[in-house]
């Protein structure tokens, strides 16, 4: 028993991405339509030629029908997955499998998410019916947990921590301000990330992604035949998935400063794609800054900084878009906004940009490395689903 | 028209508890809306208090412990959160009792207060004394009125005071009144009744002494009763009758008048301050006339716990707009979140255990504890090899926590913390009446409260409320942090 690398058997040759925004002129079903008429187009294909389908999303459709219907897709197999903020990453996993294994020789994986639809504020998670005894926190709340933990573990002041978290808000919203698909486009000073209003926690609503509606899709072949679609493919190096057990909120050796299924996903990752100094080796990481603390643990979760240190690295500009690392070079959840099932797809996207050098003014330096990482992260500290993809522009 | 039956020696009160809501409000504040000047204090049930959730509170320093020696479960309030439906069994699944019991309401009558003590008396059961008072806005029942519990358990083993008489009188009169369902109740002129219960009072002491009571070796006294121009006169008369100056008068300045759980009160007042042999005489007047003649034992000195006074003297201040927000006599603005959904009656119930009693279970194989009861240990994954372990009652710190101001809550903000628990296992719960800033590490315990209601379903379910020491200001309600 055991989980193999499936690095350089399937590639990625055709990308799609809607703008991430308040779409209010547009439903879950355009939005789709847009994403994978985008991918198609780009790969000279139709639905008629991809074998296979799936639709990851997280609350804006029910069944494959969500997808076939819209896209009048005759005779296809079509699934729809969901797995919280990997949902959309999901659905890449389940086309890469199925070409990976023979199965079918196209696959198509898109992401799609409506959440402007329902006029509440943040984002409205769906529940199964219970009796009410768990507490109904929200999603910025469940993040803000982070913070005083891990300023009482690390000894951090509470004003190099804000610090750290406003560079994180501000660093994003630079780089979606090149970004024309981002939802915020513009850059937001230090000052207004700090003084903007409370929500959770430590947390302001400028710490906090944007709620959106957008589609992304990929269409994946087996790596051999990508060059029938595309001069420059990307190659799948690793995908892995960690579901956690839920054991934070009861085992008190977890403490809120890490997410353990992270640390997990990640070793598998780098150990299926051959890396052992990713930070060295990532041209990019688009990671699931969710909530600014989020991103600062995730930087030493996934092993691009020491334990207790990403603070000072993210303060430190080595995550900047001209850092060392680039992390979230698109914006981010943060900027780029987070329609959920879409979000793991535009992650993927925003790799397929940087590392073919088509990323225009926001093209990173470190595009030669080939190599670049996604990661989604969906629930809560202590109680999450974290996936990894590792994306690469060379084979071997 | 007397009930004198001989009181059994042996059976006492054994345990009991009186306990106040941690909010305050200034009879001044609610009397100015109306144009009117009014002194002294009146107590404030939380917005997640209602008369089942004060009960609980008051009745679990009781019963810990001791639950299998509760021989019956007496609520008595007249401010029930249900029709129909019992609400003494929340508070029997609360307090985590032997289901072989009664549990079963009295009222909603103000007389059922002094009711449950005499029923309880009877089997060594538990007398459940909670309420919630209020009125039109502005007006003499919101501002005189008071909200709080007592809890009485009765039983023959080593009682701090034993019962040695009780007597009742009924009459049939208009003296207070309200229509059920509605929110605010009336009196007539006080004048009326205060003749009436001066008569019952009356007859009242006759029975007393026909049953053989000497008044004149009554030690101590207390009258409780809603209509205070009453309790006023028939205290002068009970004053010279056993020759001793009434007690608890000044309670209802503080703490307001608690309706049914008045009697409770008063009478854990009375407890109080007994010394070994001291005889006791509670006096209710509510639709007729009822006594309780205890004698306190050796036990009482260190059979007691917080004394009421202890609580009646502190208090948060919370302001009168709050306070019509939290009854919501003003309707508050929602937050722009979904409200949450009806609770499920069938999750509650296989739930029960950890909804209502706060139980979990301890792995056999590895010792971890863990809420709610799992099939498979967290720890070791051994699968249904638990013992059942309870948190009720247990000291917890915080683990992180975190005030959310986007989540729905009948009273925003929503704070929430994980908590670990003295004994093992942790949970993120709610956290409430929060009223200074909260730190990694501080000391909560668990507290029953009432979630929101949908579909007239009260959500009951445990929270956990910051432990603050006697010298920490009372900063009033946590809303910024």
């Amino acid at each position: 028993m055991g989980q193999h690398s499936l690095a350089d058997r399937v590639a990625i040759v055709s990308m799609g991405c809607t703008r991430f925004a308040e779409h209010f002129d547009k439903s879950a079903d355009e939005l789709a339509v847009d994403a994978v008429t985008e991918a198609l187009d780009g790969a000279g294909l139709t639905g008629d030629d991809v074998d296979a389908f799936w639709l990851g999303t997280y609350t804006s459709g029910i069944s494959g029908l969500a997808l076939a219907r819209p896209l009048r897709l005759v005779g296809k197999p079509v699934t729809r997955v969901e797995n919280m903020c990997a949902t959309g990453s999901e659905a890449l996993r389940a086309a890469v499998h199925a070409v990976a294994c023979g199965a079918v020789d196209v696959a198509l994986a898109v992401g799609v998410e409506k959440l402007k639809d329902t006029g509440y504020a943040g984002l409205i998670s769906p529940k199964t019916q219970d009796d009410g005894t768990r507490v109904n926190t929200s999603a910025p709340a469940n993040f803000s947990l982070l913070a005083p933990a891990y300023k009482n573990r690390y000894g951090v002041t509470a004003d190099d921590f804000r610090a750290a978290m406003t560079h994180v808000a501000w660093k994003n919203h630079a780089n979606g301000a090149l970004n024309p698909l981002a939802q915020f486009r513009k850059e937001v000073p230090k000052e207004a990330i700090e003084r903007s209003p409370a929500v959770a926690g430590e947390l302001g609503v400028l710490d906090c992604s944007g709620v959106a509606d957008g589609a992304a899709a990929a269409i994946v072949t087996r790596a051999e035949d990508a060059h029938r679609y595309t001069d420059a493919p990307l190659y799948i190096k690793a995908l892995s998935l960690v579901t956690g057990d839920g054991a934070g909120a009861a085992d008190p050796r977890y403490d809120y400063t890490t997410f353990p299924e992270v640390v997990e996903c990640a070793r598998r990752a780098y150990a299926h794609a051959g890396i052992t100094d990713p930070r060295a080796e990532l041209a990019l990481a688009e990671v699931h800054d969710c909530f600014t603390p989020t991103e600062l643990v995730l930087m030493e979760d996934l092993g691009f900084s020491a334990r207790g240190t990403a603070w000072r690295d993210e303060l430190d500009g080595i995550y900047d878009r001209g850092g060392d690392l680039p992390v979230n070079p698109d914006g981010g959840l943060k900027s780029f906004g987070h329609p959920v099932g879409a979000s793991g797809l535009r992650m993927i996207y925003e790799c397929w940009l940087q590392l073919r050098e088509q990323a225009g003014p926001r093209q990173v330096g470190t595009a030669h490395r080939g190599l670049a990482l996604t990661q989604n992260l969906g629930g809560a500290p202590g109680d999450c689903v974290c996936f990894i993809s590792i994306v690469g522009s060379r084979l071997g | 028209m007397s009930d004198t039956a001989p009181a059994t020696e042996r059976v006492g009160i054994v345990g009991y508890h009186a306990y106040l809501p941690a909010y305050r409000l200034d009879r001044g504040e609610i009397a100015a809306a109306a144009g009117a000047m009014a002194r002294g204090t009146r107590r404030v049930a939380g917005y997640d208090e209602d008369t089942t959730t004060l009960g609980v509170a008051a009745a679990q320093p009781v019963v810990t412990g001791r639950e299998t020696a509760v021989g019956s479960v007496w609520l008595a309030t007249t401010d029930p959160v249900y029709a129909d439906k019992t609400n003494a069994t929340a508070v029997h699944a609360a307090l985590d009792l032997p289901p072989d019991i009664v549990a079963a309401d009295l009222g909603a009558s103000v007389r059922s207060g002094v009711v449950a003590l005499l029923a309880a008396a009877r089997d060594g059961g538990l007398a459940v004394l909670a309420d919630r008072r209020g009125g039109p806005a502005g007006g003499t029942d919101e501002r005189e009125g008071g909200d709080a519990a007592a809890a009485f358990l009765f039983g023959q083993e080593a009682p701090l005071a034993v019962v040695t008489a009780n007597a009742s009188v009924t009459a049939e009169f208009i003296d207070r009144w309200r229509v059920p369902g509605a929110p605010d109740g009336a009196a007539w002129e006080e004048r009326f009744g205060e003749q009436r219960y001066a008569e019952l009072a009356g007859q009242l002491l006759a029975a007393l002494t026909r049953a053989g009571v000497d008044l004149a070796g009554i030690t101590r006294f207390a009258v409780a009763g809603s209509n205070a121009r009453a309790v006023r006169t028939v205290a002068g008369t009970a004053a010279k009758a056993t020759g001793v100056a009434h007690e608890g008068g000044d309670l209802t300045g503080l703490v307001g008048n608690a309706g049914a759980a008045q009697a409770g009160l008063a009478l854990a007042d009375l407890l109080d301050a007994a010394s070994p042999g001291d005889t006791l005489l509670l006096i209710s007047l509510a639709d007729g006339a009822d006594a309780l003649v205890l004698r306190a034992t050796g036990a009482i000195t260190a059979g007691r716990g917080e004394p009421l006074r202890a609580q009646a003297g502190a208090g948060v201040p919370v302001g009168y707009p709050q306070y019509l927000l939290w009854r919501g006599r003003l309707a508050g603005e929602r937050a722009r979140r979904p409200e949450p959904d009806r609770p499920s009656a069938p999750f509650a119930w296989r739930n029960r255990a950890y909804k209502l009693s706060l139980t979990g279970g301890r792995c056999r194989k590895c010792g971890a504890a863990q809420f709610p009861l799992p099939r498979v240990c967290y720890q070791c994954h051994a699968v249904d090899e638990f013992d059942p372990v309870s948190a009720a009652g247990q000291s917890a710190r915080i683990v992180t926590f975190t005030v959310d101001r986007l989540a729905f809550s009948p009273s925003p903000p929503l704070i929430s913390a994980i908590i670990e628990f003295e004994r093992g296992g942790r949970l993120q719960c709610e956290l409430t009446d929060v009223r200074a800033p909260l730190h990694v590490g501080d000391e909560v315990i668990p507290v029953f409260r009432r979630g929101a209601t949908v579909g007239g379903i009260h959500n009951y379910r445990w929270k956990a409320r910051p432990v603050y020491r006697p010298s920490e200001p009372d900063a009033g309600p946590e809303r910024e942090n």
